[in-house]
């Protein structure tokens, strides 16, 4: 009888392992099996055109844009955030209640950051329709992410290191620099890689903030289309499926390349550290 | 006769600590001798590391501890003086587990060094030599110092930790229980090196093991409940106790 439970619970555990994996099979599949046919160089290189020939590289650069300016602000203000919160912070009432707005902002749909990014970023502060507000409004966005996960990985760096670091003279800043931030660096390394996906999958935010403009931004004030941006109009607009299954492809592609070289870049630097 | 051949180093007055409301040193009165090891002996929770991390304020990373009474450092009230990054590179210590950095293991001896503005690399190269010499552990590592510290075993990581200190070119190396996590080998390793040691550095070391103390110190001081009962040498304290506590405990009635 017993023995029966035991492989009653393993065949559990393992039909559900197979089930996640599965869907996630099943699901990029779907996508390639929906959207390779119209995958060729012209298609991503391309330049747009509406007829719905053209490629689609302009919605490759925006998304790249989009990215990499949230990342830039909010990688910084995230880390310095959560070291405060972490290391300086007195732990109180008031640093309880940062970590429960942050919290909260995580959870709020994305779609609120797009209305408040379309009146406060595009109206207010008149950047109008554009890349940098959409930019701004995703680094909102990530920014609780950033902290969040970067809190928890310095809280897993081991006390004995920060004991043994100040008792060696050395000032709480150099002990953190060298000693506490390169411990934690795989954790918040993660937290970026999160924060890549949060930005290249969000549309609700960016159609408020950066518009529909199907065309090569000329700068970062531009209003501009992102690929998730694009693959939800041309399902939405034309019924085009295996358009928006082809943008798919090249977004899982994306998100894979940035999580792979983030991994590396990871790896790099924990040998750098650990030689 | 023998009393003023020494040198007190550290000299300890009336001192009390509070964890918040709660008292975990009563007057402690303690001067130590340079150039010797003294032991702190005593059951769990007595206070003596509580005590041994007064001597490099340790505690001020504690919130809510209060300390009042004087430790004179060469002459210097380390609690009136603010200079606590000056105080911790003359007065070393070591932990109770092995708290290498996830560096390489020169890295980790140079990291001290390093920090206090020294560059050049020729004289980092002899400050690693020197103290992973003086550590008995070169000759075990020199061909792999740019290997990972956490690597070696436990033994070896705590003699390296020991290098860590020693090449601050510290006066005083405080020691928390350094062989309670290491095999009876390293142990042993561990005890001769002090016993070397002391030719060029203070130390004081916290020890739950009385062979250890008895082995190893010149001065043993014997803590309970925050005091301390006696204060003598070690030949004396294991055995002409003066106080009945103190002959309970090193006979092994308690503790």
């Amino acid at each position: 009888m017993r023995q029966f439970k035991d492989n009653l619970l393993r065949g559990l555990l393992w039909l559900s392992a197979f089930l996640s994996v599965a869907v996630l099979v099943m699901i990029v599949g779907f996508i390639f099996y929906k959207g390779i046919g119209l995958i060729s160089f012209d298609f991503i290189f391309g330049d747009y055109s509406p007829d719905g020939d053209g490629g689609i590289w302009p919605m490759i650069v925006t998304t790249i844009y989009t990215v990499l300016i949230s990342l830039v602000i909010a990688t910084p203000i995230g880390i310095l955030a959560a070291v405060y919160l972490q290391e300086y912070a007195k732990q109180g009432r008031l640093v309880r209640l940062i970590r429960f707005a942050t919290e909260s902002l995580t959870g709020i749909p994305s779609i609120i950051y797009g209305l408040f990014g379309a009146v406060f970023f595009v109206t207010t502060l008149k950047l109008g329709m554009s890349i940098l507000a959409a930019s701004l409004t995703l680094t909102i966005i990530v920014l609780p992410v950033i902290i969040r996960t970067t809190e928890e990985a310095l809280k897993t760096v081991p006390g004995s290191y920060r004991e043994g670091s100040l008792a060696l003279g050395t000032t709480k800043l150099q002990t953190l620099y060298k000693v506490i931030l390169p411990s934690s660096m795989p954790g918040i390394l993660s937290g970026i890689i999160l924060s890549v996906g949060r930005i290249v999958g969000e549309s609700a935010a960016i159609f408020l903030t950066a518009g529909t403009v199907a065309a090569m931004p000329d700068s970062i004030l531009s209003s501009a289309r992102t690929l998730t941006v694009h693959s939800y109009l041309v399902t939405q607009e034309s019924g085009d499926i295996e358009l928006a299954a082809a943008v798919g492809i090249v977004l899982i592609v994306i998100i894979l390349a940035i999580n792979l070289s983030a991994t590396y870049i990871s790896k790099k630097f924990n040998r750098a550290t650990n030689k | 006769m023998e009393q003023s051949k020494e040198a007190t180093i550290i000299n300890v007055r009336d001192l009390n600590l509070f964890y918040g409301e709660k008292q975990a040193l009563f007057g402690v009165d303690l001067a130590i001798q340079e150039k010797e090891v003294t032991a702190l002996i005593g059951p769990s929770g007595c206070g003596k590391s509580t005590f041994l991390r007064t001597l490099n304020r340790m505690n001020d990373l504690i919130d809510g501890v209060k300390i009042t009474g004087e430790i004179v450092i060469d002459h210097e009230d380390i609690y009136k003086s603010n200079d606590v990054i000056k105080l911790r590179t003359k007065v070393g210590m070591v932990f109770q587990k092995p708290n290498l950095f996830p560096m390489s293991i020169y890295d980790n001896v140079a990291y001290g060094p390093k920090m206090q503005g020294i560059k050049n690399k020729k004289e980092l190269n002899l400050i690693v030599e020197e103290s992973l010499r003086s550590a008995a552990i070169w000759d075990e590592v020199k061909d792999r110092l740019k290997t990972s510290a956490l690597g070696l075993s436990g033994g070896q990581q705590q003699r390296v930790c020991i290098a860590r200190a020693i090449a601050m070119k510290p006066d005083i190396i405080l020691m928390d229980e350094p062989t309670s996590a290491l095999d009876p080998i390293s142990t042993l390793k561990i005890e001769e090196l002090i016993t070397n040691m002391k030719e060029d550095y203070t130390i004081v070391i916290v020890t739950h093991n009385m062979q250890q103390a008895a082995r190893i110190s010149d001065k043993t001081a014997f803590f309970l409940n925050g005091e301390v009962v006696e204060y003598d040498d070690t030949d004396n304290i294991f055995s002409t106790p003066q106080d009945q506590r103190t002959e309970d405990y090193v006979t092994g009635r308690f503790g």
